[in-house]
């Protein structure tokens, strides 16, 4: 829209344009009372993004206050770029999750692609160099034509990125469900290294000092992307494709490189990146933050094409921007790193004392706004909450299942989509490059050397939404305490949480009721783990026609290997050591994949956690592994204990197991019990690993390439690891070539 | 020995291959912009992977426009080893120094994983260590490594012993006589889509890429004895 076209004040509040932006008539009300007058154009739009739930979190504020977000490692919580926590020799860690679904939903590999670029930014913008990425990823089924469709390209879109950019795609997991159906949950994280001295904020401080725009041009893509993100997808959303951005990684590693070389000139004061709400958000945020004001001259700004308005520029969500504060009169340092890497550093502006966002723009004011009216004094809402019937329904609901034919289950759960081995995925990742790769994606955790040292980092991202489903308080436990066993399983120390809450509309009751449980269980699992949330993001509105996803709060968590030597993966090693089975199985089959694949849903209760009992056997499975005891570690998650005993044996060539179980079979093989593991041992190792571990020796590994399952004196099992290996690695591709 | 790693903007496994020669390998490395104009202080020049100018237009199309190329023609023809894998490989090609082309993989999709690859020819200056017909496990990570010539200049490949490297077992891109890795006639400029900077560390999974360093060094350190 040209600017002679732009709606004038009267209008947009007579016609209440506002609310196509998706700001209420309360909301207005405020911000012309902030005002003391009625906003303009250009104005209502800054109001309506910063307002959005993307980036105000208005209606989870009140929720995400529950989280515990300290601890004795942690530098930086939650409100920067990305949380840091402290892993010793000067170093640190920094990471975040953030989700871009609604963009995935409608343009799968570019809304993937710029979700990839967002977090790495994020990370960079610490000063701390991104080494990993993962990404967590839910869709409908795979039976699916237009599934298939942004399954694909949604994977081709994080490879087609974070390939380029030269950071290894490490982990991280994939799901189906019918939920996801329209609404894909595309969740991407970012780890970085970085020394204490380093650490940035995105703070615009000291009066007079020079606001810099670093990075790509602006153009009119994305314009109103976080208010898109805030609202749920109907079949109109396919018109909101201008909402999503385009990426060029290119321009990313450029950009990455010439800021990590920035931050070392004391000439820089903040840094921030242009994410949601691009130049709007960057500015209004670290002018707030320092207690500041900034402004801008919109002349000034890089632009794609010619003709902007205001309006346009603030609102514009074009990828691989940064916005930085520098000190008045050491410009030019700035613009010559820039310059080595073919990039323009432009002064647009600079910091006030007056608390006031201010733009000019062909010599005219055109808008004025408190700053901390934006950002931290943005809306509050305390939603209703009411337990949904469902809840109460499966509450009272008990399922046993029954099972005919074990082996033809097994197979069956192992090629289960969720189940199934995810190579198609991570081998279109580059999760090598920079070369610190140790454990690469397949086993629970992935694991990355940190060079100089003598250290390594295990990270992992989990969730289990159709626990949160069925009990979003017990799921939200389990989801972090699921997520600290893969940490523990691969021989290191969880240190803490980033989470990517992505729900329906908070505007129902039940929904918010879902938000506000699952959230309550995830703090008090990180409390008793002594995990922190130290960074996350909210994506709500994840609903196609009315129908809300699963609530799958993401838990990405990072966690510190102290010595090499401490590595673990979940692949069986030797034949003759013995298996030991941590924790005992319980009948619990409520979200289980046993019952999705016999009933074709899921009903019922959760499995239960005592947070006590998981705290308590990770902390000793973790000394046994630290004490040099343990040949292999796995935790058991979905498809109980078969499934994960098979899973040991995957990435062992020749290798087999002869086990013994004893009590109700299906209970053994299949149930999805909490806090259990299934660990090798050594026998010269067995007497220490005993002393250590409160555990039952089940078998052995042997050399024959079988897996051979006993109860009694009974055969219940004898399947060959290579049929077990071809369904397991042949399920994606196999549905993916489906021409149905 | 004196190594460069030459830098474009977009290379990206610019710190592998430094800490390859650096760490593992104990030799003397640095790293060279893509606008020097010189590389006569360095012994062997190695160009490593990633994504130059973001593989617009066509992988290595824009990198071999770059000033530094001009210097590394004349290594070339000075008879300095020089090695480009993966991207560097494909700058190789567009800049003439080897012969043929690169298609996207026969899979449409980028390839991440380690593979299998037969020595072919241990007689060049980068292959001296390892067996002739030995086969060892090497890591590709590419989306456009599908090699491709024409048949004269494929025979001539053949005639000559310019094939240093084929996959072997499965063709993982769909490669031309599943070819990996090729030498220039003369036999000092080898371009190869495998990464043998991932491979020099059991801790990596495995170390079979370090021979490729070390008979670099060899050949060097045999030169160096005659001529002083």
């Amino acid at each position: 829209m040209s600017l002679l076209l732009e709606p004038s004040p009267a209008m947009i509040k007579e016609q209440k344009l506002y609310r196509e932006m998706g700001l209420t008539d309360e909301e207005f009300a405020m911000v012309e009372r902030i005002l003391g007058r009625s906003p303009n154009y250009t104005e209502t739009g800054i109001f309506s993004v910063m307002w959005s739930e993307h980036c105000s979190y208005k209606n989870s504020k009140p929720v995400l206050k529950k989280f515990p977000t300290e601890g004795k490692h942690v530098l930086q919580g939650p409100g920067e770029g990305a949380g840091i926590v402290d892993i010793g020799d000067g170093l640190a860690v920094a990471f975040k999750i953030e989700s871009h679904n609604h963009p995935s939903a409608i343009e799968p590999y570019q809304g993937a692609a710029t979700g990839v670029g967002g977090i790495i930014r994020d990370v960079f913008s610490m000063g701390a160099r991104p080494i990993a990425l993962l990404n967590s990823l839910r869709f409908g089924e795979l039976t699916s034509p237009r599934v298939r469709y942004l399954f694909e390209r949604v994977v081709a879109g994080i490879a087609g990125y974070g390939n380029c950019v030269g950071i290894p795609t490490v982990g991280g997991e994939v799901q189906f469900d019918a939920a996801y159906e329209g609404n894909p949950l595309v969740n991407a994280m970012c780890v970085g290294l970085i020394r204490h001295e380093d650490i940035q904020k995105g703070i615009a401080s000291g009066v007079g000092n020079t606001v810099m725009y670093v990075g790509a041009k602006t153009g009119r893509d994305g314009i109103h992307g976080a208010t898109f993100a805030s609202e749920e997808l109907t079949e109109q959303s396919e018109q909101k494709r201008p909402a999503v951005q385009v990426g060029d990684p290119f321009m990313e590693k450029l950009l990455l490189e010439a800021c990590l070389e920035v931050i070392h000139s004391d000439a820089l004061v903040g840094m921030q990146d242009m994410g949601a709400a691009g130049l709007t958000s960057s500015s209004a945020e670290m002018a707030s933050k320092a207690g500041s004001g900034i402004e801008l001259n919109l002349d000034l700004v890089p632009q794609r094409e010619a003709g902007m308005t205001p309006y346009e520029m603030m609102l514009s969500e074009s990828q691989e921007r940064m916005l930085l504060v520098v000190q008045k009169g050491r410009e030019q340092e700035i613009i010559d790193v820039f310059a080595k890497y073919g990039l323009e550093a432009k002064a647009i502006g600079h910091v006030t004392d007056d608390h006031m966002l201010r733009l000019y723009h062909r010599g005219e004011v055109v808008a004025e706004i408190p700053v901390d009216a934006l950002a931290k004094d943005a809306p509050v809402y305390h939603k209703p909450s009411q337990e949904p019937a469902y809840y109460r329904e499966f509450q009272t609901m008990e399922y046993v299942p029954t099972v005919d034919n074990y082996e033809e289950t097994l197979l069956a759960l192992l090629s289960q989509p969720t189940i199934a081995s995810k190579e198609w995925v991570y081998e279109q990742y580059d999760y090598m490059v920079r070369t610190n790769t140790v454990v690469a994606p397949g086993s629970d955790a992935a694991v990355l050397r940190i060079r100089g040292t003598n250290k390594a980092l295990a990270m992992t991202t989990d969730c289990n939404s159709r626990y949160v489903y069925l009990d979003p308080e017990v799921g939200g436990k389990i989801a972090i305490a699921e997520a600290a066993r893969n940490i523990v399983c691969s021989g290191a120390q969880p240190l803490a949480v980033t989470d990517c809450l992505n729900f329906g509309s908070p505007e129902k009751p039940e929904i918010f009721w879902q938000l506000e449980k699952a959230v309550e269980g995830m703090s008090e699992a990180c409390r008793v783990l002594e995990t922190p949330v130290i960074s996350g993001n909210v994506s709500l509105y994840n609903e196609t026609n009315g129908e809300a996803i699963y609530p799958t709060p993401i838990v990405g968590m990072v966690g510190i290997v102290q010595h090499m030597s401490h590595v673990t993966t979940q692949s069986f090693k030797q034949p003759g050591d013995f298996i030991y089975v941590i924790g005992e199985a319980k009948q619990e089959f409520g979200g289980s994949e046993l019952q999705k694949w016999l009933t074709g849903r899921i009903f019922g209760k959760a499995p239960t956690i005592d947070l006590r009992v998981e705290a308590k056997r990770q902390k000793q499975l973790l000394a046994a592994i630290r004490a040099g005891v343990v040949a292999s570690a796995h935790d058991v998650s979905e498809g109980g204990l078969a499934v994960a005993i098979a899973e040991c044996l995957m990435d062992a060539p020749g290798l087999g197991a002869r086990v013994t179980i004893q009590g109700d079979i299906v209970s053994e093989l299949f149930s999805e019990t909490q806090s259990r593991f299934v660990v090798s041992v050594k026998r010269e190792h067995q007497q220490a690993f005993e002393q250590l571990v409160q555990a039952v020796c089940i078998g052995e590994v042997t050399n024959d390439g079988t897996l051979h399952v006993t109860n009694g004196d009974t055969c219940i099992l004898h399947v060959p690891v290579e049929t077990m290996r071809n369904v397991w690695k042949g399920a994606i591709p196999c549905l993916l070539k489906s021409k149905d | 020995m004196k190594f460069a790693v030459v830098v474009f903007p977009g290379s990206n496994c610019d710190i592998d291959m430094y800490h390859a020669i650096s760490d593992e390998l104990g030799e003397e490395v640095e790293y060279v912009w893509h606008d020097a104009h010189c590389l006569d202080d360095f012994d062997a020049i190695l160009l490593p992977g990633g994504f130059s100018y973001g593989d617009y237009l066509r992988s290595g199309a824009i990198a071999r426009f770059s000033n530094v190329m001009k210097a590394i023609k004349k290594a070339a023809d000075d008879g300095k080893p020089i090695l480009g894998v993966c991207n560097g490989f494909q700058i190789l090609l567009e800049a003439g120094l080897l012969p043929g082309a690169m298609r996207r993989n026969d899979t449409l999709t980028f390839i991440c994983r380690p593979v299998k690859l037969r020595v072919e020819n241990n007689e060049t200056i980068f292959t001296s260590q390892y067996e002739r017909g030995e086969v060892i496990t090497i890591p590709i990570a590419h989306g456009e490594g599908n090699y491709y010539c024409d048949e004269q200049t494929l025979q001539q490949l053949i005639a000559n012993n310019q094939i240093v490297f084929r996959y072997e077992g499965e063709n993982p891109n769909g490669s031309l006589h599943n070819i990996a890795g090729i030498v220039n006639e003369k036999g000092n400029v080898l371009g190869m889509m495998p990464h043998p900077e991932r491979a020099v560390h059991e801790l990596l999974g495995g170390a079979d890429g370090l021979k490729l360093f070390q008979s670099i060094v060899t050949y060097w350190r045999d030169a160096h004895v005659v001529t002083t």
